[in-house]
């Protein structure tokens, strides 16, 4: 612990015994408290303990859970008669003798809630395909009576947006659903207690009144009002728990509680596309540290509480369209906790309690959620990297993304939001803002703005290209306007979205926890960057001769010569990839924003590549219609012929500052082709992990496994209840993918030379 | 005067082929037609393409930090590559010159050391593969007698250079005792083996012996068990253990 410089008195004096004081114990300020009290862990896992009985019962009945949601079809049950709120429902329980950390999204665990702010269709088409029905009393409320975020969006659709959603040029509009990706700093709860955050916002509320009583001043009056309601709705829930959080929390098992609810208030309330926790783990190892010392936590304790904490956190569950998992896959929800990173003054976030975290895949096994993410950097522990590592080869459950990258921009207290989008907690949000497709994009550019699918005009009337071989000067000339058209209609369709969730389903809970004043980001993102850079590199060094329909639509290419394929590290193809994100980011640029928010763009397209693939054509590079496309950043499977670190460095030069809402790479390997012994797998993993963030690399999902595996659990998925694989950005329980998906994953490029 | 050199392909991330991460280089040809061979396509010496030094150096250069990093390196495989010894010595020496870089070099052997020793004194390990210690099965194995491999694993003992033995195990074709314990013998007597590795025979290559419209002589024959493999160690070292150098 920490020498104590400045006794902390006053009201608070007993629940920060033993802390260093600073400007946290007057301000909200969580980062201070973590610059003060961290206790850095620089060595190795020998530490950890393994689970005890109440976690091992406990996990017995999440897995009994999971088994009967299999066998149910995937929901196990819904409470169909109370929309969500922070209290509709009284406290559920997996076994309230045995869990040290409790509260689950309604009144039974695996039940779920029906939250239809986003959008009563969902509700109902949700429900209906699984077996349960809506009662009409809640269609007709959330129908004539209270608007919710989907109708007013498509109050404002206009009709080219519309056409571009359609088709799947722009797709995966969170138009229908919460839009998720805020990280609410829940850290503060367990820290101040639920009172002091409200007198924060009462004197923040006195603060708006200025001169004017403009729109933006009204509005920002009315939120702070629901931030400060959602708070004491926050202390009614807890109360429900027989628990009183108005104070801050007095020792470890309160702060993991406290922060519990301040995350659970929020999936309550809201059906984020992702709801991530931010970066909680090193924050309450300061709790853990202080019990230990104290003598009133043990080893063996302090992990149960680890335990607990994220089996809550994964089995955090949503009322999704099967549509809706389709394109995402087995039911994600993007609980994403950001660990390790290093501080601004040098000294390392690693502590004890980052190991407990990554710990719990060996104490309950594989999962895809919590989404444990480590920010690598070259200066971490080489203990922990060695660790990583480990975990990586044993379990495929982490991802990687670069501290020494993101820190000069964010700071020390950023958190990962659902894949790779990172922000300040508690200080910075963003519009997410799904993607737009620029494989199509170059397709309607060939075809002058028409649908190669359908045959309609969706895009602009420009002049079709009619040549006899495609020539590549031509074809760029057409494809630029038809991304600026893209650009803009894309961004028409998000600042409508945005404004219409500010206003039908605002995130209460989870922007109580940021300041008043917080920086917004309207997150774009692109779809098909290999399969674009792959055409124009087919386009301009072979020769493609487009096979034309009787309407005029080139439906397939005839590919004459060799071409270079993004993935080999080829400057004459890597290129174009990078000019194309830089192009479409300085589009983006140029259209005004919802909120004057900060354009950014993201390289990810989730699992999604699947369905993109499916609504575009076939394309000059030599993909099949209905072809999945490369996941986010990642080159095309197969095409990459020079082995890992040439596929890994072409997409290193893809430029973070033109991509600040990420770039994810997705990376399987067979164990044997990291090496032979395990000491020397893992020493190579963090070695090429030191490589590739070394070259300003973002993003990078690990997984470790043979195709074979992949095949049986495919063909016998009652025996791979807990396999766990790494997609783009995030993780998913591998027989819950859809067939397709399966597919798609065991085609893709396994680097294999052995 | 650059050589110019026959390539199969080559790998950037290679962690089997000696130490550390490695950029493995496989050239094209060899004189040995192993039946388990997984490569194939590398036998013929008109198939690859022909590349200088410089351009090789040039596709390894932008990993020197993996490589280095790691303790890894580069290797030469094949093919064989000593049947294109002037251009990988070429490879090794400027990549030496260059970078530092610890050189392997991942041989059948089937070529005279003496001869070779221009290439030999810029390589820092030899991976030797014997391919059988029994002279006559190793005929019937790859077309081609043992004794110049053998020969070349005692010239390289003699002249102190570094090497790792290895020896791919093939059920039915490895299994005789006292083969195995042979083979420990030989091994026995070298000096400078810092590794001996079995390494299993596994099918991954039958697809390429289709393409080329070859009859996969191994067809059915399955890999080795995990017993066998440690059998086959034990044996081995037992032969080892009898032949102090």
């Amino acid at each position: 612990m920490s020498v104590i410089e400045r006794e902390i008195t006053g009201a608070n004096a007993e629940a920060w015994r033993g802390f260093k004081g600073g400007k946290w114990t007057n301000h909200v300020d969580t980062k201070n408290f973590i610059d003060e009290n961290l206790t850095p862990y620089t060595g190795s896992e020998e530490f950890l303990a393994g689970p005890t009985q109440n976690t091992n019962d406990l996990w017995k009945i999440v897995s009994q859970l999971s088994k009967e949601e299999r066998e149910r079809g995937g929901v196990w049950d819904v409470d169909v008669n109370t929309p969500a709120s922070i209290v509709s429902h009284g406290p559920g329980y997996l076994d309230k003798e045995k869990e040290q950390i409790v509260g689950v999204q309604t009144d039974a665990p695996f039940r779920r809630a029906i939250q239809p702010y986003g959008g009563i269709r969902m509700v109902i088409d949700a429900c209906k395909a699984y077996g349960f029905e809506v009662p009409q009393f809640i269609v007709d409320t959330f129908t004539n009576i209270r608007k919710t975020h989907n109708q007013g969006v498509f109050d404002a659709y206009t009709p080219e947006i519309r056409a571009a959603r359609k088709s799947g040029i722009v797709t995966g509009l969170p138009d229908a659903y919460g839009r998720g990706r805020i990280i609410g700093d829940y850290r503060r709860v367990a820290l101040y207690g639920v009172d002091f955050l409200m007198k924060q916002k009462q004197r923040e509320h006195n603060e708006t009144v200025g001169d004017g009583m403009d729109e933006n001043t009204i509005r920002l009056r009315e939120e702070i009002s629901e931030q400060f309601r959602a708070l004491g709705e926050l202390k009614e829930m807890a109360a429900m728990h027989g628990m009183d959080i108005s104070k801050p929390a007095t020792n470890a098992k309160e702060a993991f509680q406290w922060v519990y609810f301040g995350y659970l208030a929020a999936v309550k309330e809201q059906n984020g596309a992702a709801m991530s926790l931010g970066r909680v783990s090193s924050f309450l190892d300061i709790y853990v540290q202080r019990d230990l010392a104290e003598g009133t936590l043990t080893e063996e304790t302090a992990q149960e509480l680890v335990d607990h904490f994220v089996m809550k956190l994964r089995i955090v569950k949503f009322l999704r369209t099967p549509d809706y998992n389709e394109l995402f896959s087995g039911d994600p929800t993007w609980v994403t906790e950001s660990i390790g990173g290093m501080a601004v003054d040098g000294t390392t976030r690693v502590t004890k309690s980052s190991f407990r975290f990554l710990h719990t895949l060996y104490n309950l096994g594989p999962a895809p959620e919590p989404n444990l993410t480590v920010l690598w950097s070259e200066q971490l522990p080489d203990a922990f990297k060695k660790y990583c590592a480990k975990v990586s080869i044993e379990t495929s459950s982490i991802q990687y993304e670069n501290d020494d990258l993101m820190r000069p921009i964010y700071g020390d207290d950023y958190g990962i939001a659902c894949c790779v989008s990172a922000m300040r907690i508690g200080k910075q949000m963003q519009f997410f803002g799904a993607r737009a497709n620029l494989a199509k994009t170059l397709l309607y550019a060939i075809n002058g703005g028409k649908d190669e699918k359908s045959g309609e005009q969706v895009g602009p009337e420009f002049p079709a290209i009619t040549s006899e071989y495609l020539e590549y000067d031509e074809v760029m000339k057409r494809y630029i306007p038809m991304m600026e058209w893209l650009s803009k209609v894309y961004l028409n369709a998000l600042n409508i979205i945005h404004y219409m969730h500010d206003k039908y389903s605002y995130e209460r809970i989870e922007m109580a926890l940021h300041d008043r004043d917080i920086l917004r980001t309207m997150a774009c993102g692109i779809a098909g960057l290999s399969v674009a850079a792959d055409s124009l590199s087919a386009i301009k060094y072979a020769k493609v001769k487009p096979i034309r329909n009787e309407k005029g639509i080139a439906v397939d290419f005839e590919i004459e010569g060799e071409f270079p394929c993004y993935g080999n590290n080829d400057d004459r193809v890597d290129q174009i990839a990078v000019q194309l994100v830089e192009k479409f980011m300085g589009m983006i640029r140029k259209h005004k924003t919802y909120r004057d928010a900060m354009p950014t763009q993201s390289v990810l397209t989730i699992t999604s590549n699947v369905v993109y693939g499916k609504k575009t054509g076939t394309t000059p590079d030599g993909r099949k219609a209905g072809e999945p496309f490369a996941p986010g950043a990642n080159p095309m499977h197969g095409r990459d012929k020079k082995g890992a670190l040439a596929s890994l460095s072409s997409v290193a030069k893809l430029p973070y500052e033109e991509s600040l809402d990420g770039i994810s790479n997705t990376f399987s390997i067979v164990p044997k082709a990291l090496g032979k012994e395990e000491e020397t797998r893992k020493s190579n993993l963090v070695a090429m992990l030191d490589g590739y963030f070394g070259s300003s690399a973002h993003h990078l999902n690990v997984n470790v496994f043979d195709r074979e595996q992949l095949i049986d659990a495919m063909n016998h998925p009652e025996n791979y209840p807990q396999l766990t694989i790494r997609v783009s950005g995030y993780a998913v329980n591998f027989i819950k993918l859809t067939r397709e998906q399966q597919m798609d994953v065991i085609n893709r490029t396994f680097h294999n030379n052995m | 005067m650059s050589h110019k050199g026959r390539v199969h392909s080559l790998e950037t991330f290679g962690t089997v082929d000696g130490p550390g991460i490695r950029f493995v280089l496989f050239m094209q040809g060899c004189l040995m037609k192993c039946q388990y061979c997984h490569n194939p396509d590398t036998w013929n010496f008109d198939g690859g393409q022909e590349m200088t030094v410089d351009e090789v150096l040039a596709e390894i250069e932008p990993y020197l930090n993996y490589y280095r990093s790691s303790g890894g390196g580069l290797t030469i495989s094949g093919g064989e590559p000593t049947l294109q010894a002037g251009f990988v010595a070429e490879v090794f020496s400027e990549a030496k010159k260059r970078w530092n870089l610890h050189t392997t070099l991942d041989s059948n052997g089937f070529n005279n050391a003496e001869k070779l020793e221009y290439l030999l004194d810029v390589t820092d390990l030899v991976l030797l593969d014997i391919k059988h210690i029994d002279n006559d099965k190793h005929k019937v194995l790859t077309g081609v007698s043992n004794e110049q491999t053998l020969r070349t694993a005692k010239w390289l003992s003699d002249h102190g250079k570094k090497m790792w033995i290895r020896h791919v195990f093939v059920p039915g074709i490895h299994e005789d005792e006292n083969n195995l314990r042979d083979l420990g013998k030989f091994i026995g007597t070298l000096n400078g083996v810092e590794k001996f590795e079995i390494l299993p025979y596994h099918q991954m290559g039958i697809y390429k012996w289709k393409e080329l419209g070859r009859e996969y002589p191994l067809e059915g024959v399955p890999s080795p068990t995990e017993d066998q493999v440690q059998r086959a160690y034990r044996l081995i070292e037992e032969g080892r253990r009898m032949q102090t150098v």
